[in-house]
């Protein structure tokens, strides 16, 4: 871990007792998209708008806009090739994200 | 105030006083030699006396589990064991501690197995004494009930909030029936008041989560708070043994100095054994002999400044450990006293004796025995043997 990402975070002073978390749903403020090695994309002209993808994403990460594929939600999706798996047309290809 | 003299084993004294505090939620699981404690408690759960949810479990295991989820709920809850339950509850013991639930659990001490043996030994308690539990230890009955009134208040602490342990010997207190006030119900519940309620899992308008995954970004923060919950607990622990002398006429501290202030022998111990060298004190004070006791009810957390402060002017000291610690230079207790002493600028010397292991008997005549090598060692300073084992036959 940098000496950076370490001075962000509260000393133990600060911090609730036990490891406790005091607030709920709080997890849509991690950001699992920095797990990614891979990069899902989608190709419009040959989704049918299913949303298979949206059934699967274990990371609610596939946003819907007006019953359509929107877009990814990039904050949380882990990369983890699930839609691209389960589209039945293959319109998602995963792609190496660049370093 | 009003009190009741009353002769009652340690065991039912426990009982009482858990009546007298009327917990939220109990589970146990009955391991001699505590077991009394839940069957008479279950009497009054029976009889209507409590409202407590008396939860009987499949294991000591579950007994501590099922004691963790009902205190971050936010009930004030309680338990008993003693040796090889205590042994089996080792993982929940940390799980309780590091979430900082103030569960109140009395451990009449008993030798772990094997050989099998359910007699009076620290070895138990000792083996949890890094779990994260405040440990009050008492002399006889009437202590044991004493601290369990005072547990919950220092568990419940906003600024402590840690699980605390206290500890009976087996058998030798909690099946013995000894002469103790028993105090009236309602100032015991005024004394400990309402539970204390943090973040509990029942308040579902505003939603926690206990336990969550800790990783090495944060599990040291929260390793570091329990470390200095423990220091807070010291001042709580005084506070409220002093609340309670006020209230109901018997003080308490860190330990109890016996005959110290001008002890040039002094003996440290645990438990129900300080009653023994307490009588070898007064007869050896009417020979003329500076003999005293430091007998500790805090070990943990352990005072250490107070505790060196106590013993400065001791000219040789004698730790009785009824508990080993395998491989390690003595026991439990003494390791801990000689690194309090270790600050001084001219600690006593100071040897260890290892005792009663299993209910071995210890009688007047083994603290004779112990008293006779403190003169020898006050008068040269130096013992030809640091770590002793007696009433063990060689």
């Amino acid at each position: 871990m940098s000496n950076k990402i370490a001075e962000k975070k509260k000393g133990w002073r600060e911090l609730p007792i036990g490891g406790m978390i005091l607030e709920a749903g709080n997890s849509a403020e991690y950001n699992t998209g920095a797990w990614r090695t891979f990069l899902p994309h989608i190709n419009r002209k040959e989704c049918k708008n299913c949303l298979l993808c949206w059934i699967y994403c274990p990371d609610s990460a596939i946003i819907v806009k007006e019953g359509k594929f929107g877009h990814f939600d990039m904050k949380h999706c882990k990369g983890c090739g699930i839609c691209a798996h389960e589209c039945p047309v293959k319109a998602i290809a995963m792609v190496e994200a660049k370093k | 105030m009003s009190t009741n003299t009353v002769a009652m084993t340690g065991n039912i004294a426990v009982a009482n006083a858990m009546r007298q505090i009327n917990p939220d939620v109990c589970a146990a699981y009955p391991i001699t030699p505590s077991t009394e404690v839940m069957q008479q408690f279950a009497s009054f759960v029976a009889d209507g006396e409590v409202d407590t949810e008396l939860v009987a479990v499949d294991s000591e295991h579950s007994a501590m589990s099922a004691c963790i989820g009902a205190s971050a709920a936010g009930g004030r809850v309680m338990t008993a064991t003693s040796a090889n339950g205590l042994a089996l509850m080792w993982e929940m013991l940390y799980i309780a501690a590091g979430n900082r639930l103030p569960i109140v659990m009395t451990t009449v001490n008993r030798a772990l197995s094997a050989p099998i043996n359910i007699h009076c030994d620290h070895s138990d308690a000792m083996g949890a004494r890094d779990s994260g539990w405040i440990q009050l230890w008492s002399e006889n009955a009437q202590e044991a009930y004493d601290n369990l009134i005072q547990a919950v208040r220092i568990a419940e602490r906003r600024e402590v909030r840690l699980p605390v342990m206290v500890c009976l010997d087996g058998f030798i207190i909690s099946h013995s029936i000894e002469r103790m006030e028993l105090l009236d119900d309602m100032q015991v519940r005024n004394f400990i008041g309402p539970v204390k309620l943090h973040y509990p899992l029942l308040d579902v308008d505003n939603p926690v989560t206990y336990g969550p995954l800790d990783l090495q970004d944060y599990y040291m923060e929260h390793k570091r708070q329990q470390a200095d919950a423990m220091q807070l607990a010291k001042p709580v622990i005084l506070e409220v043994g002093q609340e309670f002398g006020k209230t109901f006429g018997r003080s308490y501290g860190f330990f109890e100095e016996y005959k110290l202030k001008d002890a040039e022998l002094v003996v440290v111990a645990l438990g129900s054994s300080v009653g023994t060298v307490k009588t070898v004190v007064d007869s050896l004070r009417q020979q003329g002999i500076a003999a005293g006791v430091l007998k500790l009810r805090s070990f943990r957390p352990f005072p250490a400044k107070e505790l060196a402060a106590a013993l400065k002017s001791a000219k040789a000291i004698a730790v009785l450990d009824r508990a080993d610690s395998f491989g390690a230079y003595g026991g439990p207790l003494f390791s801990e006293v000689r690194s309090a002493l270790f600050s001084l600028e001219a600690a006593p010397p100071t040897v260890d004796y290892i005792y009663g292991l299993g209910g071995r008997d210890f009688g007047v005549a083994d603290v004779n025995g112990v008293f006779d090598d403190l003169k020898m060692l006050a008068k040269t300073g130096k013992a030809s043997q640091e770590v002793n084992y007696i009433t063990v036959r060689e």
